[in-house]
């Protein structure tokens, strides 16, 4: 089965500064009406650059199969 | 490469902000901007458009972080990113606001007489007299006086999240995206 990598962001503790959304180079991320970042799954390629940029280092890239 | 946009180089207004107000303090009244364009955002929009694209604060971060890679990018710990410090930190940010405002009545009022200096951390107080040449009201002097020492505080702790944590750390406790977000929340329930 092939595995993939996803970004996950715990809704609860971001701030939706958008620092994410700004660097995701597949447009995958996107800020909820002001109160979290969300990331399509569908369009996420698991690369981490967000999880890297994120100020509060709360984004985890998430194996899944 | 992401296509550049007009607002990626807002940045500049950063530094060109804290230029104008170390030649004439009374600049320092365009920091306003800083505080009513994310509310005005969050209020009428319901988002945090500004701190996702237009904050020029957020931009120099990431300008000298990222791209210039001054930042050591540390983790932050848990507490600095929790509720309970960033909403006890916009308290006491506003409450510092509220206070520039009082010493501003104080002053038009003639309780108090003009202070010609910026002062960091609320405490240390640099002489600025070079940068007010006395042609407007006290008053109006003494609110860019206050508000200047109050950007200038919060740009050297900006600054130095940056360069020891990940280069917009200053974002996850900034007290006007806390302020934004809070808003954002009760509008969207």
């Amino acid at each position: 089965m092939a595995v993939k990598r996803k970004a996950r962001i715990p809704q609860e503790k971001c701030a939706s500064c958008g620092s994410c959304l700004e660097v995701c180079p597949r447009g995958a991320i996107s800020i909820f009406h002001g109160c979290y970042a969300q990331v399509d799954t569908s369009l996420c390629v698991g690369c981490g650059l967000c999880s890297r940029e994120c100020p509060a280092g709360i984004i985890q890239v998430e194996v899944i199969s | 490469m992401k296509q550049k946009h007009w607002y990626n180089y807002l940045w500049i207004w950063s530094i060109l902000y804290f230029s104008l107000g170390f030649a004439n303090i009374l600049f320092a009244w365009l920091g306003l901007i800083s505080f009513c364009l994310p509310l005005l955002f969050a209020i009428v929009g319901g988002n945090k458009l500004f701190c996702n694209r237009y904050c020029d604060r957020g931009q120099l971060l990431r300008f000298l972080g990222s791209q210039l890679g001054f930042s050591k990018r540390h983790d932050m710990p848990a507490w600095m990113y929790g509720k309970a410090f960033r909403y006890g930190f916009m308290v006491f940010f506003f409450a510092m606001f509220g206070n520039i405002i009082y010493t501003t009545w104080l002053v038009s009022s003639g309780a108090a007489s003009l202070q010609e200096f910026v002062t960091l951390f609320w405490t240390f107080q640099l002489p600025w007299h070079w940068a007010y040449s006395g042609n407007v009201a006290p008053a109006t002097a003494q609110f860019a006086f206050g508000l200047y020492s109050l950007m200038l505080t919060s740009e050297i702790m900006a600054l130095a999240a940056m360069l020891y944590y990940r280069p917009r750390a200053w974002c996850a406790f900034c007290p006007m995206g806390t302020l934004t977000q809070g808003v954002c929340q009760i509008k969207c329930k």
